[in-house]
């Protein structure tokens, strides 16, 4: 009874903040983009539209489940820029809500951090759980190594570190995880080839992580069939139809640490709208394959972000 | 959805590959040739001229000058049937330091203008491919 009336207070802070966070975005970015959609308002952020990318659910800049090699927000080498985000996932069994933000520094430096929310009540129904949901928080930090997305012939170069700490850790224990916390490192690198696809922007980028979180850390790290860290690559490719608009798709390679529960590797196809430089929404169809006993679990993904 | 995937990132490289060997038009018509051009840089001015991150680099400057100077950049650039007489990019921006937020800049502006005058993006893309590599010839030199 104490732990539900304490998730439920949970779940609703969580909710708040959620919605807190959206209005808070609505408000800040909505006032520019429904007076002028289109408008090329001048803010001193300098870096060409779309190329801050979106947020990833773990917080970094990329797609919505692939870092990119690419910074949060549109500074340029003599600015700054932030940015803050909410995302959902719910593919039927599972619903996953995000909040964060990001800061970088002269296009060199990104610090992130995301509040993570699992709700798993159709697990908690099977396995008869006293909790409902784990949440994660996530603190990463990225620099970009050399390279630029646009204007050199070498792709852009990032290396990230991400600091993960599980903060309900009695559900992944239960199943096996070693460790309530983790830090997964990333290489990346990103490119844009101006007029690569039928004279279209194409968008190529490639991840290698080195981790042992089981579904991002959500179910703890390490695990009784596999305790190391391992190299995993991760994919995402997209065609800008124009400057506002991205399509495109992500695979990543998950670690399979856990003899109670199979973990797939996750696909995505996304579509991101990029009215102005202060707005971002992605929506995408995501499948996760097997999640902790249920199967095909596959969904939608919405993610909005701005810009300051 | 795996395969779904894996075709997709197929499609992309094969599409990438023959999109090399297209027959398109050129790219000098493709802009409206010589006068599609002038007419792209004198909007690429005014653009500029509104843009505070960059317009005081041009106070002073020829603009004239600079229209025709850039006018036969871009027309030689794109295979056009152009002399340029100038400098080269790298002695042109020698000494100015300009920096990547300026680059930037007058690739936004740029941007603006060819969407201004109507060039479709498939033709802006293709421009600003040709204009990218003289990032290393511009700036922080």
């Amino acid at each position: 009874m104490g732990s539900q009336v304490f998730s439920g207070i949970n779940i609703m802070t969580m909710n708040r903040l959620f919605l807190a966070l959206i209005t808070a975005v609505l408000c800040c970015t909505g006032h520019a983009a429904t007076l002028d959609l289109n408008s090329d308002d001048r803010i001193s952020r300098s870096r060409l539209l779309a190329t801050g990318g979106a947020s990833t659910i773990e917080g970094a800049a990329g797609g919505g489940i692939v870092p990119m090699a690419v910074l949060a927000g549109y500074g340029a080498q003599e600015e700054q820029s932030a940015v803050a985000f909410g995302s959902y996932v719910d593919t039927g069994d599972y619903q996953l809500e995000v909040v964060g933000g990001a800061w970088s520094w002269r296009n060199r430096i990104e610090l992130s951090f995301v509040q993570q929310k699992l709700t798993h009540d159709s697990l908690t129904e099977a396995l008869s759980l006293p909790t409902g949901s784990i949440s994660q928080r996530i603190i990463s930090a990225k620099v970009r190594v050399i390279g630029d997305l646009i204007y050199t012939p070498m792709p852009q170069i990032s290396v990230g570190v991400q600091h993960k700490k599980n903060l309900d850790f009695f559900v992944p224990g239960a199943v096996g995880a070693k460790k309530d916390s983790g830090t997964d490192v990333n290489l990346t690198a990103t490119k844009l080839i101006l007029g690569g696809f039928f004279s279209r922007n194409l968008l190529l980028n490639a991840n290698l992580r080195y981790t042992n979180a089981n579904q991002t850390g959500l179910v703890g790290f390490g695990g009784d069939k596999n305790d190391d860290k391992e190299l995993l690559p991760e994919v995402s490719a997209g065609v800008l139809l124009n400057r506002h608009w991205l399509v495109g798709t992500e695979y990543r390679q998950k670690p399979n640490n856990l003899s109670f529960i199979k973990e797939d590797d996750w696909q995505t196809a996304f579509i991101g709208w990029f009215p102005n430089k202060r707005i971002a929404l992605v929506a995408a169809y995501v499948d996760l394959g097997e999640v902790a006993t249920f199967k095909d679990q596959t969904g939608w993904y919405l993610s909005l972000q701005g810009s300051f | 959805m795996k395969q779904l995937f894996i075709g997709l990132c197929v499609s992309f490289l094969l599409m990438a590959c023959a999109n090399q060997s297209s027959t398109e038009q050129s790219l000098y018509d493709a802009l409206g040739q010589y006068e599609g051009i002038t007419k792209i840089t004198h909007q690429l001015i005014l653009v500029i001229a509104k843009d505070e991150r960059v317009k005081h680099r041009y106070k002073g400057a020829n603009m004239s000058k600079f229209k025709k100077g850039m006018s036969d950049y871009v027309c030689a650039a794109v295979g056009g049937p152009c002399e340029y007489k100038g400098d080269n990019m790298q002695l042109v921006h020698a000494g100015h330091n300009y920096t990547n937020t300026e680059f930037n800049a007058i690739v936004d502006d740029l941007i603006l203008a060819m969407e201004q005058c109507g060039i479709p993006v498939t033709t802006q893309n293709r421009l600003l491919a040709k204009l990218a590599p003289t990032y290393k010839d511009v700036v922080y030199q």
